[in-house]
């Protein structure tokens, strides 16, 4: 990729062209982010001696897991001018059903995983053929399934954790080390996986350059021959997708399927993309910057929790940084 | 009656005057020397093509511009008003086409939006509010309820809601613009009564009509304008409907760059058979040889973009069928369209036609994305940059490069843009809504000469335009369209500005 300068616009009658390339502009928009993220990072390993070293920045990377795995699937329905209030409630409900599969049916792990992640799929389907079949508008349709998803998780588990307490197997998914020697979580190995296919998808694939197209003009998108209800079924369903890996994530890591827990990581990926420079109006985003949103997320948490400042007051820090994180994005793009 | 130039007040000043009025537009002029004179007591017709400066010159009069030079003048004194509230206060109230009703109110809430009556400026007195409302429509001797809900009223009652709305400013000066575009013949008779009982020794109406006919029956006098210029005021009386479009469309045609009939021995690519749709068409029936350039003229509201959007599937048909190359297709969603080699390029490029934020080369790639530019869903983005540079340089888009964001392009050049991508995707049918809209004169003749070379290298053009001089000038055949119908098909030979002008303000809503 090249980034062509453009010394000389071409001929009178058009108006005011921008001075900075497409792509250059795209990167610049995640050294916004990424210098946003090497400002906490810097501040907090000044701060407090007992930041910035192996055991905390591991815990940092490890805590990023859940978040950054929901995250890169709202990323995509963002992106396509929708919106995924669902993927919190619906990972608690993934959880639930690992421990359905594996503990109460006893599937082998592999099995239960696979069928754990398909179930996050089947939800999002939900999602997908309610919006673009039903025209149920995004909101609507995505707050009904994070009810929905959060009631059934607590029916289907009796309102019990269930516990992978036989089958250790499952919880080295996400805390054991595949890295001889290391202690270095696998939960940040798969993260980073996934990373690296919803980054490949996002920006390789038809499928990403549709949801591009959806986000920044769904009608003209329509006219230009484009199947837009596949299309946004399909994006959330991929976004179901990651819910389920979130799914299986944070229960291997807790050894236990919480059915009640979830409400809340929804708004936090969507923050955490919001932070990344994607823009909730669509058509915009990436999943670098969705990576860094994480990222600056829970180095904040980690941090501030460090400082011993209290839990109450880091969410109100959260609040002040997307704010300033949003209007940061707006003005850069005003002055680009 | 018009007012008699010897009546015993003809020594004060008409009621409103517009004297050398001109207003420019970046590239456009839009008013040259306008003029106008109301009288008191008189309904004038005003009447020109679409883009002859109707709306241009009711901007004007109601604040929402200001004019380059010239002057209006009220009761003989110099008006000038700077917004739509203004021009209220001074007397003079608008009717627009659409209606600026909030359907969730009732009429009173309607008719006093922003000035209820209250105690102490804060709480609203509604049965206050009720009676004036009822006072104003029983001095109009409308059938109205001032508690009914807007929004349930048909039409021509919210019509006459406007018009109370209007009066209710104690209006001297009431226009109308296209005010019976959607009402029937007897809503039409009983708009005209409201209309000369609102016509006093004080007051005015002017009235902006296509519908020529029905001019004889309200108005006193009609004023032509064309191409932003004042042409003529006729009495109506003396005026017949050829009189007043012979001056409408008397304008010389740019050169005699007539398009030559198609070959008879070409083949049909699509036709069109019986197409209905809920909303307005009816029964519209046409043929598209290859290479072929078939204008679709009329006026606003004709039906010509709702067949365009009927045949890529964007709207349903309630009724048709389509034919193409001789076998019969169903379309029912725009991706079916493109599949058949269909391409719909919208009147409203920026909102319908583009991705304006995304790269020009994204939006040349988009419709064929999918067949030509992927493997396994993986984009070939080298092939969709060499592909979008060969059309910039085959199309001579101007851009520095097919990176650059859509929107940075003129209007011609995103227009092109918009045209690359129907090429990549190999149309055969491409159908041109307004396609030099918002594009200025010398852009406009660039892609002139690019629906000829189209249409020479076999593709079927369907254009669609406002403008007659530029269907006359490209097209081969003319489809002439009035009132959701198809009015008459004309050869290049046939069509002139007058009878297609004829074909187009036929009526049909009432009437047989």
């Amino acid at each position: 990729m090249t980034t062509p300068s453009v010394t000389e616009q071409g001929q009178a009658g058009q108006p005011r062209p921008s001075l900075v390339p497409a792509r250059l502009r795209k990167r610049l928009q995640q050294f916004l982010a990424f210098g946003g993220l090497i400002v906490v990072f810097a501040f907090f390993s000044i701060a407090s001696p007992n930041f910035f070293n192996y055991g905390n920045v591991t815990s940092i990377l490890l805590a990023t897991v859940v978040i950054g795995t929901l995250a890169l699937g709202t990323t995509f329905v963002i992106i396509s001018g929708g919106i995924d209030l669902s993927v919190g409630t619906g990972m608690a409900l993934c959880a639930v059903m690992a421990g359905t599969f594996i503990t109460n049916l006893g599937m082998p792990v592999p099995l239960g995983v696979l069928l754990t992640v398909l179930f996050g799929g089947l939800i999002g389907l939900v999602n997908g053929l309610n919006v673009a079949l039903l025209k149920v508008p995004p909101f609507i349709a995505t707050l009904a399934m994070m009810l929905a998803a959060g009631g059934l998780a607590l029916v289907i588990s009796d309102s019990t954790p269930i516990y992978f307490s036989d089958t250790p197997g499952y919880v080295e998914i996400s805390i054991g080390s595949i890295i001889p020697g290391a202690d270095f979580p696998n939960s940040v190995l798969i993260l980073a996986a996934i990373a690296i296919i919803a980054g490949v998808l996002l920006s390789r694939t038809i499928l990403g350059r549709f949801a591009f197209s959806i986000g920044s003009n769904e009608e003209a998108t329509a006219l230009s021959g484009i199947k837009v209800r596949q299309w946004k079924i399909i994006i959330y369903t991929l976004a179901g997708l990651f819910t389920g890996i979130a799914g299986v994530m944070i229960s291997s890591r807790l050894g236990s399927a919480q059915p009640g827990t979830g409400l809340g990581y929804e708004l936090q990926a969507i923050a955490a993309v919001v932070i990344g420079g994607t823009s909730l109006s669509g058509g915009k985003g990436s999943i670098v910057g969705t990576l860094i949103g994480a990222l600056i997320i829970s180095v904040l948490n980690n941090g501030l929790q460090i400082m011993s400042i209290p839990q109450e007051w880091q969410n109100v820090i959260l609040g002040c940084v997307i704010v300033l994180a949003v209007y940061a994005d707006m003005a850069r793009q005003r002055t680009a | 009656m018009p007012l008699d130039a010897q009546a015993p007040d003809s020594g004060r000043r008409a009621l409103l005057e517009a004297w050398g009025v001109v207003k420019n537009f970046p590239g456009v002029k839009a008013l040259q020397d306008m003029h106008l004179e109301l009288r008191h007591g008189e309904v004038l017709a005003l009447v020109g093509e679409n883009g002859a400066g109707k709306s241009t010159l009711m901007k004007l009069l109601t604040g929402v511009y200001s004019p380059d030079e010239g002057q209006f003048l009220l009761h003989g004194e110099p008006l000038e008003v700077s917004g739509p509230r203004q021009a209220l206060e001074r007397g003079i109230s608008i009717i627009h086409q659409e209606f600026n009703l909030v359907p969730d109110l009732t009429i009173a809430q309607n008719i006093f939006l922003g000035r209820e009556p209250r105690y102490g400026g804060l709480l609203l007195r509604e049965g206050e509010l009720n009676a004036r409302a009822q006072e104003l429509i029983d001095s109009l001797q409308l059938p109205l309820d001032p508690r009914q809900v807007v929004g349930t009223l048909s039409v021509a009652r919210q019509q006459m809601v406007e018009i109370a709305k209007a009066l209710s400013f104690d209006a001297k000066v009431l226009i109308m613009d296209e005010p019976t575009a959607a009402l029937n013949d007897a809503e039409v008779r009983v708009l005209h009564e409201l209309i000369r009982r609102f016509v006093r020794p004080d007051t005015g109406v002017i009235y902006i009509s296509h519908r020529l006919e029905e001019l004889k029956a309200i108005a006193d006098r009609i004023t032509v304008i064309r191409d932003g210029r004042y042409i003529e005021t006729l009495d109506t009386p003396t005026t017949t409907v050829q009189d007043v479009i012979s001056r409408m469309v008397g304008r010389e045609l740019a050169g005699d760059a007539r398009p030559e009939n198609v070959r008879d021995d070409r083949h049909v690519m699509l036709s069109v058979r019986g197409m209905s749709t809920k909303a307005l068409l009816e029964d519209v029936g046409f043929d598209l040889m290859e290479g072929e350039i078939l204008g679709f003229a009329g006026l606003m509201g004709a039906g010509r973009t709702e067949v365009a959007r009927a045949l890529v599937g964007a709207d349903k048909m309630a009724s048709g069928s389509v034919t193409l190359r001789g076998r019969p297709v169903h379309i029912a969603s725009p991706a079916d369209a493109a599949k058949h080699r269909i391409g719909y390029l919208s009147e409203d490029r920026k909102q319908l036609g583009l991705l304006v934020e995304q790269a020009v080369e994204s939006n040349i790639g988009l419709s064929a994305l999918q067949e030509l530019f992927q493997t396994l869903g993986f984009v070939k983005d080298r092939a969709v940059r060499e592909t979008a540079e060969r059309y910039v340089g085959d199309l001579a888009i101007k851009t520095p490069s097919v990176a650059l964001t859509t929107k940075n392009l003129s209007g011609g050049n995103q227009q092109k843009v918009v045209i690359a991508k129907w090429l990549v995707k190999d149309c055969d049918v491409l159908i041109f809504d307004e396609p030099t809209r918002g594009i200025d004169v010398g852009a406009k003749e660039e892609i002139y000469q690019l629906l000829n070379e189209l249409a020479r290298r076999g593709k079927s053009i369907i254009m669609i335009s406002s403008e007659l001089p530029e269907v006359l000038r490209l097209s081969h055949r003319v489809v002439v369209m009035s009132e959701g119908r198809v009015t008459g098909v004309l050869s290049a030979a046939e069509a002139g500005e007058e009878n297609v002008m004829h074909l187009a303000t036929m009526r049909f809503i009432g009437d047989r």
